[in-house]
C-alpha cells in the first residue's frame, strides 16, 4: 500500500512543479515527474508479489505471473513522453532566444 | 473479415503517409506540398463519404489490426457516430488544404507545414476511428504534438508564449487522461473499449467509475476547452497561422474533446444523472462566459477563439440534455459549427492576407475591395449568431426546444441569451471590418487570390445548405444514426462484439 502513496505523492511533487514554479525548465522538469509517477504508477498496478514473466516453458509450471500488457504500454508512453519533452525543450530555448529570460512571469505579450 | 472494413485503416494510413512524403520529398520539389495536401485530404474526405454509405448498408464495421482478434488485439470501430465524425474532420481539413495553398506563401518552409498538418489529421482520424482506449490517447498524443508546434510556426514571441501555454495544459490534461486509463485497466483488465463496457456494466457502479469520470471530465475538458480548462484556447488559437487555427478551433477541440467525452462517457461509462448534470452546467457556463469574453474584444482572431469557447458549450449543452433530440441537436451543432468556425477564421487570414493587421478597429470597408470574402463572411456570421435559414440557427433552434422539452427552461434561456450576445458581436465585426466607409490606406487592398477564394465559397455554401441535413431522407442517412449510436450507450459493447469474425 504505501508504495502507492509514495506514487501518489510523486504525482503531486510533479504537479506542484508545474503549477508553482516560475522557471521555464523547472516547470518541464515538473511534467517529467509527474509523467513518470503516472508510467510508475501503471507498472506497480500490474506487478505481482513473486510473480515472474508470463513466457511458457514446459520445464516449470507458472503459477504467479506479472502482467505484461502495462510494460508494452508503458514503453509506449514513455515514447510519447519523449516527444511531449522534446517539443517543451524546443520551445523553451525559442522562447529563451526571444525573451532572454525562463521567467514566466516575464514573458508575458498576450493578454486579454 | 468483412472485406468493406478495409476502408477503416485508410483514414489514419493515407495522411499519415502524405506527411511521411511531404517531409522527405517536399524539399526538393516546390510545388509537391501543395499537391501531396490536396490530393490526401480530398481522398480522405471522399473515403470518408464513402464510409457513411457504407456504414449505412452494412452497420457497424471493425478491422483488427494485424489480425488479432478484439478484444486482445487493436481494434478499430467504424460506426455512424464514427462517420459523421469523420466526414466534419475531412471536410475542413480538405477546405483548409485548398486554402493554405496561396495562405501559406508568406511563410518560408511549407513542407513543414504540411507535414505538421498531416500529422496532425492523422492523429484526429485516429482518435475516431480507434476502439481501443490506449491507442486513442496514442492517438490523441500525436495530434496535440503536431498541432503545438503548428501554433508554434511563426516562431515569433507572441506564438511560442502561447504554445508554451498550451503545451504544459495540455500535457496535464493528458497526465490525467493516462491516470484515468490506468484506473479502468486495473478494474476491467482490458484496453478494448467493447470489451470494457461490457465488464464494466457486469460490475455495477463502484466508485472508482465515479473517480475515472472526474479524471476524463478534467484531462478532455482541457482538450474541449470548457470553460474552468479553457484558459489556453483564447492565447493558442489566435497565434497558429488562419489556417491551422481554422483547423483547431473548428475540428481538433470537438474530435479530442467532445467526441472523446461523448464516446467514453456515452458508450464506455454509462452515462449517469449525475455526469450528465456536470455536463450541463459545464456547457451553460462555457456558452456564457465564452460570450461575455468574446464581446470586448477588438482583435479579431481572439473574438473568434473566444466564440469557439462559447459555441463548444452549446455542443456539451446538447449532448448533457441526454435525450435523443438534445444529442441530435449537439451533434448538429458541431458539424455546423466546424463549418462556420473554420469559414470565419478562414476569412480572419484572409484579411490579414490582405491587409496585414487583426485589429477591429484599423479596419472599415473591406468589403468593398473583398466583396467575396465580405460576403463569404456575412454568411457565417449569420449562421454562428442563428439567424435562419442558415444552419447554426437550425441546430441551436433544436438545442434550445430539446432543453425545453427536457424541462430545463434556464438552460434556454442562457442559450437564448448567448445566442443574441453573439449577434451582437457578430455585428461589431461586421461593421468594423467590412461596413461602412473604405479608409483611405486600404485603397491598394485586392481581392485574395483564387485557391483561397475558393475554399470560403465552398464553406459559405455548405453554410447556406446546411438546414437540408434535417430533411427527411437525408437526416435518416448522415444525423439520425450518429444520434442513435451516442443514445444507443451501452449498446455500443453489444454492437461491436458482435460484429467481431
Amino acid at each position: 500500500m504505501i508504495i502507492y502513496v509514495l506514487c501518489l505523492i510523486l504525482f503531486c511533487v510533479g504537479l506542484y512543479c508545474v503549477l508553482r514554479k516560475r522557471n521555464i525548465i523547472k516547470i518541464i522538469v515538473g511534467i517529467i515527474i509527474a509523467e513518470y509517477a503516472v508510467n510508475l504508477f501503471f507498472i506497480l498496478v500490474a506487478y505481482r508479489q513473486e510473480g515472474r514473466s508470463p513466457i511458457y516453458s514446459s520445464t516449470e509450471q507458472i503459477v504467479n505471473m506479472v502482467d505484461a500488457l502495462p510494460q508494452a504500454v508503458v514503453l509506449t508512453a514513455i515514447v510519447i513522453g519523449l516527444a511531449t519533452t522534446a517539443l517543451l525543450v524546443a520551445l523553451a530555448m525559442r522562447i529563451y532566444e526571444k525573451y532572454g529570460t525562463f521567467d514566466i512571469t516575464k514573458i508575458r505579450e498576450l493578454k486579454g | 473479415m468483412n472485406p468493406a472494413s478495409q476502408i477503416i485503416p485508410l483514414f489514419v494510413s493515407i495522411a499519415l503517409a502524405g506527411a511521411f512524403l511531404t517531409s522527405i520529398l517536399g524539399k526538393r520539389f516546390k510545388r509537391l506540398p501543395d499537391m501531396i495536401g490536396t490530393v490526401t485530404t480530398f481522398l480522405l474526405l471522399w473515403l470518408s463519404l464513402k464510409a457513411v454509405a457504407t456504414v449505412a448498408r452494412q452497420g457497424t464495421m471493425i478491422y483488427s489490426v494485424g489480425a488479432w482478434k478484439p478484444p486482445i488485439g487493436i481494434a478499430m470501430v467504424m460506426d455512424s457516430l464514427t462517420s459523421f465524425m469523420l466526414v466534419t474532420v475531412n471536410l475542413v481539413a480538405f477546405t483548409i488544404a485548398l486554402f493554405s495553398i496561396d495562405y501559406m506563401k508568406r511563410f518560408t518552409s511549407k513542407w513543414k507545414f504540411y507535414t505538421l498538418f498531416l500529422l496532425m489529421l492523422g492523429g484526429m482520424n485516429g482518435v475516431i476511428v480507434t476502439g481501443d482506449i490506449f491507442n486513442m490517447f496514442v492517438f490523441l498524443e500525436i495530434a496535440f504534438v503536431a498541432s503545438c508546434a503548428l501554433v508554434a510556426f511563426g516562431t515569433e514571441k507572441q506564438e511560442l508564449e502561447a504554445a508554451f501555454k498550451y503545451a504544459i495544459m495540455g500535457t496535464v490534461g493528458s497526465l490525467f487522461i493516462l491516470l484515468g486509463i490506468v484506473f479502468l485497466y486495473s478494474f476491467t483488465s482490458t484496453l478494448n473499449m467493447a470489451d470494457m463496457a461490457n465488464i464494466l456494466a457486469g460490475k455495477g457502479t463502484p466508485n472508482i467509475v465515479l473517480m475515472v469520470s472526474v479524471l476524463f471530465i478534467m484531462g478532455f475538458g482541457l482538450k474541449a476547452a470548457l470553460v474552468p480548462f479553457h484558459a489556453w484556447l483564447p492565447d493558442a488559437h489566435p497565434s497558429a497561422p488562419a489556417p491551422i487555427s481554422a483547423m483547431l478551433s473548428g475540428v481538433l477541440i470537438k474530435s479530442l474533446g467532445v467526441y472523446a467525452l461523448v464516446r467514453i462517457f456515452y458508450n464506455v461509462l454509462g452515462m449517469t444523472p449525475f455526469i450528465l448534470d456536470v455536463l450541463l452546467v459545464l456547457g451553460a457556463l462555457s456558452m456564457v462566459v465564452g460570450v461575455f469574453l468574446a464581446i470586448g474584444q477588438w482583435d479579431l482572431k481572439r473574438l473568434l477563439a473566444y466564440h469557439s469557447i462559447s459555441q463548444i458549450g452549446y455542443v456539451v449543452l446538447g449532448i448533457g440534455l441526454g435525450t435523443p433530440l438534445g444529442i441530435l441537436g449537439g451533434l448538429f451543432h458541431l458539424f455546423n459549427h466546424s463549418v462556420f468556425k473554420s469559414l470565419l477564421f478562414l476569412n480572419s487570414g484572409s484579411v490579414e492576407y490582405a491587409t496585414g493587421t487583426r485589429d477591429l478597429q484599423k479596419m472599415g470597408g473591406l468589403a468593398q475591395k473583398m466583396p467575396v470574402t465580405g460576403t463569404t463572411n456575412l454568411v457565417a456570421s449569420m449562421s454562428i449568431a442563428g439567424i435562419p435559414p442558415f444552419n447554426g440557427f437550425w441546430s441551436k433552434f433544436i438545442i434550445i426546444i430539446a432543453a425545453v422539452e427536457a424541462g430545463r427552461f434556464w438552460y434556454a434561456f442562457w442559450a437564448v441569451l448567448a445566442s443574441l450576445l453573439t449577434l451582437a458581436s457578430f455585428m461589431k465585426v461586421m461593421k468594423y471590418a467590412f461596413l461602412g466607409s473604405l479608409k483611405e490606406k486600404w485603397n491598394k487592398v485586392k481581392e485574395v487570390p483564387i485557391f483561397m477564394q475558393t475554399s470560403t465559397i465552398i464553406l459559405a455554401l455548405i453554410c447556406v445548405m446546411g438546414g437540408l441535413l434535417l430533411w427527411p431522407g437525408v437526416r435518416e442517412i448522415f444525423l439520425m444514426p450518429a444520434t442513435d449510436a451516442v443514445y444507443n450507450g451501452l449498446g455500443y459493447s453489444a454492437s461491436v462484439l458482435q460484429n467481431i469474425f
